[in-house]
């Protein structure tokens, strides 16, 4: 041990590195398959149905890489993204309507805030009771899920004004809006994880929770703000599910949960807490999405594109296992 | 007694570039209890998993077993046959199964079909138990016993699948003093009855109480065999590090003005009535058997815990604490006697265990947190403590028991405290690395800091207290000064 330090500077490959690699590599190599294999998959109108359509999964699965980095899990993000989405669709058709830009604006702060305060709920639980964020989490998803279908008696509620749906439709510099705001998200998110207070202490409390408050650490205040933010994440993707569809509808994006969980692991957060990359997850996003749309193209059905997304996790963690055991 | 039960020659193993072990010649007799020491690293573990069947040894080895012929290596196959069994420091028992059949599983791992007869696993076990005369309930839960009982299971375990040589890793790092000595005499009884015993401990004390003779390896090469008869625990240190250690007593007279004050301090079921005060520059061991309440008391100071009734004073001045954040405002730092799970974030890079303390120093304008400014700290301390890393990027958990200690040392000196708590610092240490521990909180008290040293080792806290608190059942019993009395004395009045 106490023989050859390596120098300080010697070319290791670090964990987040090898993320980042793996992630790419995944990426070229299924958008080459599918750009050779795929009639159309390179054409305008498939690029933009995909920058369209990834979004929602995207937004969804940055609001659970939080708290899986922390050791958790939120498993209530699709439900608050309904809910959030119900209090704005609401909010402007009903008391906002003759607002114009500003009745939207107010709504959709309101559909964040709904959100967020979902999110905060969880966070206090899991800080003051000290429950597993599994259990609250679970009861959090089931009570909004009730309270959603109780008030919309199951139905939805659709018809948004146009400026609302151009959220959902329109282009900034021949960009979809909805990926600039996924986009804009991953990356303040990618900020606040590695460069901030609370990113730091969110890895720490998901490697050791008592360690981290031994080290002087309020980690109550760091569960809190962590939950919390997971539900603005997924408030920002009922937004963007909303002006989409033009509708809302409780139990709408449900199956996107596990998927969620599916694409953190397949970037490498950690199951056992303390690491996670939002780059790797965002690059293992745009590769589940080339795959889900080049099979459609190719004539595949839906179904068959769950059936590999599956197996891609299984094929990279296997991969990974050397890599892994190394270090 | 010179009957020999296993002898190798020539052992090498090479993992990559480094050589850990390096021609090595080791000989067990048949009945002894022999110690293997030496420091982390010196390569004692890969010796006894060569023994054991688990690595396989460099070419050019050779084994031996009484009078059979010599073999290159050692299958797990053969060291089952054999009789050969280690006992690791984890045991690696099933905790949510009980004693009885915890001590039969081995036979159901030869015979995977056989039906589980409880009565006949519990009767079994009874047997081996009671051929040790240990105090062990063989239907209780392996998960409910306490680390010295779950040892005895594990002893058991392997005389019920017939051991005759059987290694023992760190069997006392986690046991009272009352436990180590009972542990000790199953030793001499296990040794009685022929079976050869190897016995790796850092506690020096012990390996001279307990064994015959100690064979030291220091950096992957034999130093030599030695009769433990005539070896004092000075020798044997030097042996292990190739050095000479040289600390003296401290027993500093101090007359710093008081830091922390202790007024009739109690919480409830904890400790009772504890008045103390603290210098400046003056390191206090406070001791007393495992349970006295140390670490209860240390939680109070440390903001973690409320105290019942009494009064803390700092600077003169009264302190009341919420949390151990408000301990770390007011310049008091605590280093955990665990530092697996409470000191150091184990599976975090170096960097970010350093830093963890003083984020809020580190935050520059608008929340922003500077990787650069983070490895900065790290490399200062790591410079200032001497401690050995080649990249602080990597997880804590790959350093050395010594190296971590003094990240632990680092984290809470960069918060510039000027009461700094010490709970066991050098469990889990090597004698080498101690005596570096030891120097670094002498200088810190030199350079003015206030010390409270907390530690069952009679010795540790004789050499570098310049007062000692003892405590009893929670209260304190004792008050004095180490150039008042012996190591020796001390130790009987910890124990009394």
């Amino acid at each position: 041990m106490s023989s050859a330090s390596a120098p300080r500077h010697a070319f290791r490959l670090g964990a987040d590195t090898l993320e980042i690699g793996i992630m790419a590599l995944l990426l070229v190599a299924s958008f080459s398959f599918f750009a050779l294999m795929a009639p159309g998959f390179l054409s305008a109108v498939n690029v933009r149905s995909m920058a369209v359509q990834l979004p929602e999964l995207g937004l969804l699965s940055l609001a659970m890489l939080v708290p899986i980095i922390s050791g958790g899990l939120n498993l209530a993000v699709t439900f608050t993204a309904n809910i959030a989405g119900l209090t704005t669709a609401w909010l402007v058709q009903n008391a906002l309507g003759d607002a114009g830009v500003i009745g939207i604006v107010a709504g959709i702060g309101a559909g964040l805030g709904v959100g967020s305060a979902a999110g905060f709920l969880i966070g206090v639980i899991v800080a003051r009771v000290g429950a597993h964020p599994i259990l609250v989490s679970l009861g959090a998803m089931i009570f909004l899920q009730g309270l959603g279908e109780f008030l919309t008696r199951g139905g939805g509620i659709s018809g948004m004004p146009a400026g609302f749906q151009w959220l959902g439709s329109g282009t900034l510099i021949g960009i979809p809006i909805p990926m600039l705001i996924f986009l804009m998200s991953a990356g303040g998110l990618a900020y606040f994880m590695q460069f901030t207070r609370t990113g730091f202490s969110i890895h720490m409390i998901g490697s050791n929770l008592r360690a981290t408050e031994y080290s002087g650490i309020d980690v109550r205040r760091v569960l809190i703000v962590l939950y919390t933010l997971s539900g603005l994440l997924a408030a920002i993707a009922g937004m963007v599910m909303l002006a989409r569809f033009n509708s809302v509808r409780v139990g709408h994006g449900e199956s996107y949960l596990l998927i969620t969980v599916l694409a953190c692991f397949l970037a490498g957060a950690n199951p056992f807490g303390g690491f996670g990359r939002v780059l790797p997850l965002v690059l293992g996003l745009m590769s589940l999405q080339v795959i889900a749309s080049g099979m459609n193209l190719m004539g595949a059905s839906q179904h068959l594109a769950t059936a590999v997304w599956g197996a891609f996790l299984i094929v990279v963690m296997t991969l990974r296992m050397p890599f892994l055991k190394r270090s | 007694m010179d009957d020999i039960a296993l002898r190798a020659e020539r052992v090498s193993k090479v993992f990559g570039q480094s050589r850990v072990l390096d021609d090595v010649s080791f000989e067990l007799r048949r009945g002894e209890v022999l110690c293997l020491a030496g420091e982390n690293g010196c390569g004692k573990s890969t010796l006894i998993k060569i023994l054991n069947g688990v690595y396989t040894p460099e070419a050019g080895a050779a084994f031996s077993f009484g009078n059979a012929d010599a073999v290159s290596r050692i299958t797990p196959h053969d060291a089952r046959a054999l009789g050969i069994h280690v006992i690791w420091q984890d045991l690696a028992l099933f905790p949510h199964l009980s004693v009885a059949e915890n001590i039969v599983f081995d036979d159901y791992v030869a015979s995977p079909f056989r039906p589980l007869s409880r009565r006949a696993a519990r009767h079994e076990a009874r047997e081996v138990i009671e051929r040790l005369g240990v105090p062990l309930d063989p239907d209780a839960r392996v998960e409910d016993l306490s680390i010295a009982r779950r040892q005895l299971v594990a002893i058991c375990r392997v005389l019920r699948a017939g051991a005759r040589i059987v290694f023992m890793d760190e069997p006392t790092a986690s046991l009272t003093r009352n436990e180590v000595q009972t542990l000790l005499e199953i030793t001499r009884s296990l040794s009685a009855q022929g079976i050869s015993i190897v016995f790796v401990s850092h506690r020096l004390a012990e390996v001279l109480a307990v064994c015959q003779r100690v064979t030291v390896l220091r950096n992957g090469a034999l130093v030599g065999t030695y009769p433990t008869e005539g070896m004092t625990q000075t020798r044997l240190s030097q042996l292990m590090t190739g050095r000479e250690l040289t600390l003296t007593p401290r027993h500093a007279a101090c007359s710093g003005e008081p830091v922390l004050e202790l007024r009739h301090l109690s919480r409830t079921g904890e400790f009772e009535d504890v008045s103390l005060t603290l210098h400046r520059g003056e390191i206090l061991g406070l001791t007393g058997l495992l349970g006295a309440g140390r670490t209860e008391l240390a939680h109070v100071l440390f903001g973690m815990n409320r105290p019942t009734t009494g009064e803390l004073r700092k600077n003169g001045k009264p302190l009341k604490m919420r949390s151990n954040r408000d301990a770390i405002r007011n310049g008091i730092a605590y280093v955990s006697e665990d530092r697996l799970h409470l000191g150091l974030v184990q599976n975090q890079s170096i960097n970010m265990n350093t830093a963890v303390t003083v984020l809020d120093e580190l935050e520059q304008p608008r929340g922003f947190l500077a990787p650069r400014r983070l490895r900065e700290l790290t490399a200062e301390w790591i410079r200032r403590l001497g401690t050995k890393v080649s990249d602080a990027e990597l997880a804590v958990s790959s350093l050395s028991g010594g190296n971590q200690q003094r990240i632990v040392l680092a984290k809470w000196l960069a918060t510039k405290p000027d009461v700094l708590i010490l709970d066991c610092p050098t469990v889990g240490v090597d004698v080498g690395a101690k005596a570096g521990i030891f120097e670094i909180i002498r200088q810190l008290a030199d350079e003015g800091m206030s010390i409270i040293l907390i530690s069952d080792e009679a010795g540790e806290i004789w050499m570098n207290s310049d007062r000692v608190v003892v405590l009893k059942a929670g209260r304190v019993s004792r008050e004095l000064a180490p150039n008042a009395t012996t190591e020796a004395s001390l130790e009987e009045i910890i124990n009394a």
